[in-house]
């Protein structure tokens, strides 16, 4: 480094290219930072026009390639057992095991091994200590108090020629104590496939049918099961034998024996559902998204998506947010995007992106959701259990076009139901390796439409980018003010004054993984309503950065030290350390993150100083900065998310409290970046802008 | 190469020989015991799930080589001189397609004992050599078995590949090897070299009966060679296929309460599309079986039907010229049927066609090993994981103790472990009806060869003692994934890898039949090895292990981030290293100040200012002001220059 040599020598070498460029991008960080914003927001809403199609990857899946031969028998199965179901219910005997034991039965007849799995159902509480993993032990020793159990059937069949060391998982929830009508097409549907594929003889892979007794939670049932497939639990204590006592016996076998097939290849949750609003044609609802943002292979969705729509005739729908399509600005955008479209087209033929303002706005919609269910973390269904032991899973959803009363609307939508499983099966049955070809890091932005990583992160880096220049430059300005220049810059280096502001934002952080551990304390005193232990969690969370000022000191008390540019810029690095993190984990936060912080860190400075520059701009500054404040807020944030989604009535404290709760029991990691990078980052902010 | 006029030329003299000049020998050294001999048969069995065994049994015997001379005349003369030059012992090599059953098909019965394989290939000998020389015959033995079976046995050469069980698979076996491939796949390929074998092929005798679309149709294909070679009695070859087949039913009647239990009819014609046309004429036996399970025989007595042919419960179609009855040990239970048929009464113009038909629907069992085993991995991800082995005793488990409640039994577990799955014994845990036990408690004796990274593989072999009155044991080992080298990935690396199955056997419980009549029991092999002891032993799954894999189909990717780095990596160094900084700052002091780099000056002209105060305000946000301007500049040349381009060069 040339900095590093002395200062007397009077004709200093030149600096090297990189270092020119770099001083010059700090030097011009305002303007910089300003066109990577705006270029960053544009990025991300062009998403929807730069997707790609979707296409199958793996040569091997050839979905399509076999005629299906569900037939109406298999049909008949299902309704012969739909109706057994409704018989029962009739007769008020569905809240026992009946069921249980008729599938049971139903399903050792056919010839597959079947047997029972009882399961505890475990209660979702927040412990600090299993954020990241999932100790058993823990939930084992406390076992004795809650003695709520669910019962699950499993059928297994094995592939008549394979060697048993892979299986694929079907997966039908229903509510094991109230029996609908849907919940026991989707029984019947599931059985109907598994009798179908006990007779056939191009199975490789065993073929695991779980009905899963979803009456605590379709969620905790299936990952109950996967629980004791990974991870049994050899050791028992008397408590569970007590228990197990009365042993369930089928055709002279013991059915409580856990069974096992084998490595899971892929595995499908589908259920059938009656929708509200009538539409022309069956749907079929398509959920992916598992825990902290992961997804499937992209082509498990695009076999079921082919399948459905080229082959059985089905719409596909993936989840959106409805509210986008209906606002006006997003359709204005489209208009100019496709007005622009059109001027392009004139000039040359050739520039055609091909969007039309209504794709775009679905486009936006799709993405919307998509991206907020990946930065939510929290998985869209049961298929999120299995993606925790890295086995591909989807969920889709059957909703007929009719009521299902009608029996030959059942039979018609359970033929088309069955080959489409079918189909799938066969394409995951047809795959040597695991799914390994396609993309796993994608959005959607139609069912038939993806943007992959290396596009949609374009926009997260444009609104990066700009951080490391502003704390940068803020460093340089702040040491060597005035027309100093680089030899002042140099000893800025050597000074150690901003390890103040760092002890600040240390502080700060502190602070938040106090307040984001103290909900655990708040959750084991009984009795309280969500409004109350939100303004406990307040209060205390106060309290608590009332004591840290007293005992480490405010900000505020030796201004002198803590200079508020120091103070931004170290911010701005920590923030920025955050979102690269956070990027890794789960992308979809950081990317919204992002949007809500970036904007806030550029654009913050106290309000009493006196502000240099044109009118507009100090304008400006003071209409963004509160604005910015409030959207960065994430409680504000969430409120006002709410209240656009589902109207500002049902908004109270206590929703912040509920949505908290929702995401430390399902372990989202996004939890841990709202309360260790975002809530900081906001708390300096505030300190910054009323910085004397 | 012969020509076909040859070989037709061959065939019929072949013909001509058997059919006048070797029956003659046969009939004359039929109880000599002096000469070649080769015996067929085939044993046919309902299974209580709907599904029908048939098990054919062809043994090839030679008497000792200097007895006989070089020349053989229906012994193949391949397995002889295999025999020989690896100084072979007792080999046994067994292709096997899909999975035996244990808990519906029965294991504790000697035809599923002996049969019953683990998926894959699977090949151990003993050899009659000293230690030394074992594992140079083995690998030839290999390349050998691989060239006669157009199958890749050849990989078991490899010393990653095998290991030598002490007392694991059988007692006091130390020349002893084993090997197993579970991913081969099996089929025809491997079958038309295993019936050249036989005298008389697949052309005539039971053998004919083995037609390929239906016997790779069934749940399982176990297709085995045995070798044993003693100085006294000379070779004996057991050739040995058995499949389990699903009769083909009428679909229609299936949902009536009633048939749905029937068991279906089935006959040699309706499973193999084929018919018995008479034996294989250099055959001294050629004999077919019908056995009914003991409890099936115990389920038709209680209806009071005897073991006569045609009863009120089922129906043969062919009057079997015999009726044999197991002799059982336990007093009050029945043994198994079996019912003989002759081939040699029937011809070309007289068939056999044995078939079975149910008039009454019956419900049995097939006898179980005493401790069901199953073994299975825990765990996720690529980094570590276990191997469990759970046993469950199951109801026959009565059946074969006297005093179930005040005893022990047991348990030896064999099991080859590849390196790249490296298996910490330590962590060995044992637990019996769901409570920790130390291991002292329960092993008894425990060998263990620790795995050895690309050079061998780990075996455990662990006899375990446990009370009988126990509900489940399950034993667990932690394991490490290692990585390979990209080139030691295997094609299809994705999928997993596999490791081979292990063998479990019980010590203190054995298969054996024993029938009453005893003078004929020396015309028929299968029955002699029926009423051998053998310990009862059963195999596990395979399992599959995922293990991280690159991505192999970035080749490119990988070769350009080295070159880079590479390039990067030598151009600083050369920069560093002819670099005298000296010599640089003396240039400098004597250059005029003006005379600066390329860039710079262009950058100042555009500023329009002195390269001395460029570089002096350069960090600094005062000169904002003209560096924008500068900026708006270039920005405006290039997107003119970009939108010209495409305009004028698109169209």
């Amino acid at each position: 480094m040339p900095a590093e040599e002395d200062q007397t020598k009077q004709p200093r070498p030149r600096p090297r290219l990189i270092v020119l460029i770099a001083s010059y991008l700090v030097s011009h960080s305002s303007i910089f930072s300003v066109v990577c914003c705006i270029a960053g927001l544009i990025a991300i809403l062009l998403l929807p026009v730069l997707a790609k199609n979707t296409y199958i990857s793996e040569n091997a899946l050839m979905p399509g390639s076999a005629n299906p031969v569900f037939s109406g028998q298999d049909v008949s199965e299902a309704i012969r057992l739909v109706k057994d179901i409704t018989e029962m219910r009739k007769m008020g005997k569905t809240t026992g095991i009946e069921i249980q034991r008729l599938i049971v039965q139903r399903m050792a007849d056919v010839g597959g091994e079947a047997y029972y799995h009882k399961f505890q159902s475990q209660s979702n509480q927040f412990h600090p200590l299993r954020f990241f993993s999932c100790d058993s032990n823990l939930v084992l020793t406390k076992s004795g108090s809650n003695t709520s159990y669910g019962l699950n059937t499993v059928g297994i069949i094995h592939a008549p020629h394979g060697d048993g060391k892979e299986a694929i998982v079907l997966v039908t929830p229903y509510n094991g104590e109230n029996v609908e009508l849907n919940d026991a097409l989707s029984l019947g549907l599931g059985f109907s496939i598994f009798s179908h594929l006990s007779h056939v003889s191009w199975l490789a892979k065993d073929i695991v049918w779980l009905a899963a007794d979803a009456r605590y939670g379709e969620y905790s049932s299936v990952s109950a099961w996967l629980k004791d497939y990974h991870n049994p639990v050899f050791f028992s204590s008397e408590n569970v034998d007590a228990n197990m006592q009365n042993t369930n016996m089928l055709n002279g076998r013991n059915a409580d024996v856990f069974k096992r097939a084998g490595t899971m290849a892929a595995a499908l949750v589908f259920k059938i559902t009656e929708k509200m609003e009538r539409d022309s044609r069956d749907s079929l609802n398509i959920y992916a998204e598992a825990s902290n943002g992961q997804m499937p292979n992209l082509d498990l969705i695009n076999v079921v998506h082919y399948l459905a729509v080229h082959r059985q005739g089905f719409r596909v729908t993936i989840g959106k947010i409805v509210y986008l399509v209906n606002s006006a600005w997003l359709n204005l955008v489209g208009q100019i995007l496709e007005w622009s479209n059109k001027l392009a087209k004139s000039l040359n033929p050739k520039w055609n992106f091909g969007i039309l303002s209504a794709d775009y706005v679905e486009g936006v919609a799709t993405l919307a959701s998509s991206m907020y269910y990946q930065a939510l973390g929290v998985p869209t269904g049961s298929h999120g259990a299995f993606r925790d032991y890295q086995v591909d899973a989807i969920t889709f959803t059957f909703s007929p076009r009719f009521y299902l009363n009608n029996e030959n609307v059942q039979s018609s939508f359970l033929l088309r139901g069955g080959r489409l499983i079918e189909g799938t099966i066969r394409s995951v049955n047809n795959l040597l390796e695991k799914f390994h070809q396609s993309f796993f890091l994608y959005m959607m932005t139609a069912p038939n439409k993806f943007v992959s990583v290396g596009v949609y992160m374009i926009g997260f880096a444009l609104l990066a980018l700009p951080l490391p220049v502003v704390a940068a430059a803020l460093f340089l300005n702040q040491k060597a003010t005035g027309t100093a220049g680089i030899q002042e810059a140099k000893i800025a280096f050597q000074s150690w004054k901003w390890l103040h502001a760092a002890r600040v934002v240390l502080m700060i952080h502190l602070w938040a993984l106090i307040a984001s551990l103290m909900p655990y304390f708040i959750s084991q005193i009984s009795n309280l309503t969500a409004t109350e232990s939100m303004l406990l969690w307040v209060v205390g969370s106060i309290s608590i950065l009332l004591v840290l000022y007293m005992t480490l000191g405010s900000p505020y008390s030796r201004s002198g030290d803590v200079e508020w540019q120091t103070l931004k810029a170290v911010m701005i690095a920590s923030v920025t350390i955050g979102l690269g993190l956070m990027s890794i984990i789960n992308f979809a936060t950081a990317q919204i993150g992002a949007l809500l912080i970036v904007p806030l860190c550029l654009l913050v400075r106290p309000l009493k100083r006196h502000m240099q520059g044109a009118l507009s701009l100090r304008v400006l500054s003071l209409v963004c900065n509160p604005i910015l404040v409030v959207i960065g807020f994430p409680p504000a944030a969430l409120v006002l998310v709410k209240g656009f989604s589902e109207g500002f009535g049902g908004v109270s404290i206590g929703t912040v409290w509920e949505v908290a709760e929702f995401l430390w029991a399902w372990n989202s990691a996004t939890y841990l970046y709202v309360f260790l990078v975002h809530l900081p980052c906001w708390v300096l902010c505030i300190q910054i802008l009323f910085h004397p | 190469m012969a020509r076909p006029y040859d070989r037709s030329l061959l065939l019929i003299l072949v013909l001509l020989l058997c059919c006048d000049g070797v029956r003659p020998i046969l009939g004359a050294g039929g109880g000599g015991g002096g000469e070649e001999e080769f015996t067929e048969e085939l044993l046919l069995k309902p299974l209580p799930d709907k599904k029908v065994l048939a098990h054919f049994h062809f043994q090839s015997t030679v008497p000792p080589s200097d007895s006989i001379g070089r020349h053989h005349h229906l012994f193949p003369k391949a397995i002889a001189q295999l025999v020989k030059k690896f100084h072979i012992r007792e080999l046994e090599l067994s292709f096997t397609q899909g999975r035996w059953n244990y808990e519906s098909w029965g294991g504790s019965d000697p035809m599923s004992n002996i049969n019953a394989k683990a998926p894959g290939v699977e090949l151990w000998t003993v050899f009659d050599l000293p230690p030394n020389d074992i594992d140079e015959n083995w690998k030839g033995l290999t390349h050998a078995l691989s060239g006669i079976f157009c199958s890749s046995v050849n990989f078991l050469e490899s010393s990653t590949a095998y290991s030598a069980p002490h007392w694991g698979l059988r007692v006091n076996s130390s020349s002893m090897r084993y090997g197993a491939l579970p991913r081969e796949a099996v089929c025809t390929e491997n079958l038309t070299p295993w019936l050249k074998l036989l005298p008389c092929r697949d052309k005539a005798g039971l053998a004919s009966l083995l037609d390929r679309p239906s016997i790779y149709r069934g749940y399982y294909h176990s297709q085995r060679l045995q070798l044993f070679s003693t100085g006294p009695t000379g070779i004996i070859l057991d050739q040995t296929l058995t499949v389990v087949l699903q009769p083909s039913v009428q679909m229609d009647n299936i949902p009536n309460s009633y048939d749905r239990f029937l068991q279906p009819n089935w006959s040699i014609m309706s499973m193999f599309k084929k018919k018995v046309t008479g034996q294989c004429v250099l055959a001294k036996a050629s004999t077919i079986f019908i056995e009914l399970e003991n409890s099936l025989a115990a389920e038709i007595e209680k209806l009071g039907c005897g073991e006569s042919w045609k009863n009120p419960a089922f129906e043969l179609s062919v009057k079997p010229d015999r009726v044999i009855r197991e002799l059982n040990s336990v007093e009050g239970k029945s043994g198994s049927t079996l019912y003989e048929f002759k081939v040699v009464q029937y011809d070309k113009y007289e068939h056999l066609d044995v078939g079975i038909k149910w008039k009454l629907p019956l419900v049995w069992s097939c006898p179980q090993v005493p401790f069901l085993a199953s073994r299975f991995l825990m765990g996720s991800g690529n980094e570590r994981g276990s191997i469990a082995i759970s046993l469950r005793p199951t109801q026959s488990l009565e059946w074969f103790l006297s005093d179930p409640q005040r005893c022990t039994v047991r348990a030896v577990v064999f099991q080859v472990v590849p390196w790249y799955v490296k298996v910490y014994y330590h962590t060995l845990q044992i637990f019996i009806d769901g409570k920790p036990m130390p291991v002292t408690d329960v092993v008894e004796k425990i060998r263990v060869s620790p795995s050895e990274d690309k050079v061998s593989p780990g075996s455990l072999e662990m006899m375990l003692r446990f009370s009988c009155v126990m509900s489940s044991a399950a034993l667990t080992m932690d394991f490490d994934k290692g990585f390979l080298h990209i080139d030691e990935y295997p094609p299809d690396a994705n999928q997993g890898f596999d490791i081979p199955s292990a063998v479990i056997s019980f010590p203190d419980f054995y298969s054996s039949r024993s029938y009453l009549e005893d003078n004929s029991l020396e015309q028929s092999p299968l029955l002699l090895k029926r009423q051998k002891k053998t310990v009862l032993q059963s195999y596990t799954e395979v399992l599959l292990v995922p293990l991280t894999t690159p991505d192999f189909s970035m080749p490119y990717n990988v070769i350009t981030f080295t070159c880079t780095v590479l390039a990067l990596y030598f151009g600083s160094l050369l920069n560093a290293l002819r670099r005298r900084i000296g010599e640089e700052e003396r240039l400098l002091k004597s250059k005029d100040p003006k005379l600066v780099g390329l860039i710079p000056r262009i950058l100042s002209k555009l500023k329009g200012r002195t390269p001395e105060s460029c570089q002096s305000a350069s960090p600094s946000s005062a000169s904002s002001k003209p560096a924008s301007k500068w900026l708006f500049k270039v920005v405006f040349v290039a997107v003119v220059a970009v939108l010209w381009h495409f305009y004028f060069n698109t169209d």
